[in-house]
């Protein structure tokens, strides 16, 4: 399926706002909003997935998206200081590395996006959703069924390891925050 | 086509490994994580669509990056919790000591 001038547009909008709101998730003074700039972000590339014909994994997408990000956003607040953003906040570290690091990763990625060849055999014209629904539920079912046991193995461990009462003893039993000097970086 | 969306896909992963590498605080951390993923998901959606021939195991492939999202996001959360209980740390430059 060859996609129409409208596809290019709301692909190359969608994707533009997901580039912008990534970005801005680590430019804003508040936390808060560095969540919610995440969700958009989330949000534009699951209406990029739409466009591209996978209905299912986009509202998926969207919808996972606004559940963990609001449940970020909870935590912003829990522990994070600033969480309104009245303050400038800049806490980075290796800064220039990490610009580095990220500037050539994009530089790499996008290279070999733009240069290789890839197959070119596209979606044909039909609904895709069912057929992802009987690959689920046939054909790969074990795959699924396995996604779904990790998922409720990972929730019991997350509830031992984030439980009050830990292995041993109380969490906040013998529990201090470690200072640090802000000249020398040592801790008393 | 193609080509804009590998170009995206790679402008959210480079946005994501800036912030894994450059954040101290966990949870940005993850925020940079989260968006690596993101940048995954979206090239996973993208040769499905243009390269597959419409295999419904490429969408697949989307759910079990998803579930990894959701086990990221799930396990991340619950170790910020409890070295925040154990150390009232909530940045890595409280973490240089692992003794105790």
């Amino acid at each position: 399926m060859n996609p129409g001038p409208l596809s290019y547009f709301l692909v190359s909008a969608f994707g533009i706002g997901a580039v912008v709101s990534g970005w801005l998730v680590f430019r804003t003074d508040s936390m808060l909003r560095a969540a919610y700039w995440l969700m958009v972000s989330f949000v534009a590339v699951g209406a990029m997935l739409i466009v591209l014909d996978a209905q299912f994994l986009g509202l998926i997408l969207i919808l996972m998206m606004s559940g963990e990000m609001t449940i970020m956003a909870i935590f912003m607040i829990l522990f994070m200081m600033n969480p309104a953003g009245l303050n400038p906040m800049t806490m980075v570290h290796q800064h220039r590395t990490s610009i580095i690091a990220g500037v050539g990763s994009f530089i790499v990625l996008a290279f070999v996006g733009v240069v290789a060849e890839f197959p070119d055999r596209p979606v044909p014209a039909g609904n895709a959703t069912v057929a992802l629904g009987e690959e689920l539920l046939g054909r790969s079912m074990l795959v699924f069924e396995s996604a779904g046991v990790a998922l409720l193995a990972v929730m019991i461990g997350a509830i031992a390891i984030a439980a009050k009462q830990g292995r041993f003893g109380d969490a906040f039993d013998g529990s201090e925050e470690p200072s640090i000097d802000v000249e020398t970086g040592d801790r008393s | 086509m193609i080509d804009i969306l590998l170009v995206v896909a790679a402008a959210i992963f480079g946005i994501g490994v800036y912030g894994a590498l450059s954040q101290q605080s966990f949870v940005m951390i993850m925020m940079g994580l989260e968006l690596m993923l993101n940048a995954a998901l979206l090239v996973a959606i993208t040769f499905w669509w243009a390269s597959t021939g419409g295999n419904p195991a490429g969408q697949l492939l989307v759910i079990v990056i998803l579930a990894v999202m959701a086990i990221e996001a799930a396990i991340g959360f619950a170790l910020v919790t409890a070295v925040y209980r154990s150390r009232k740390a909530d940045i890595t430059e409280k973490l240089k000591k692992l003794r105790n």
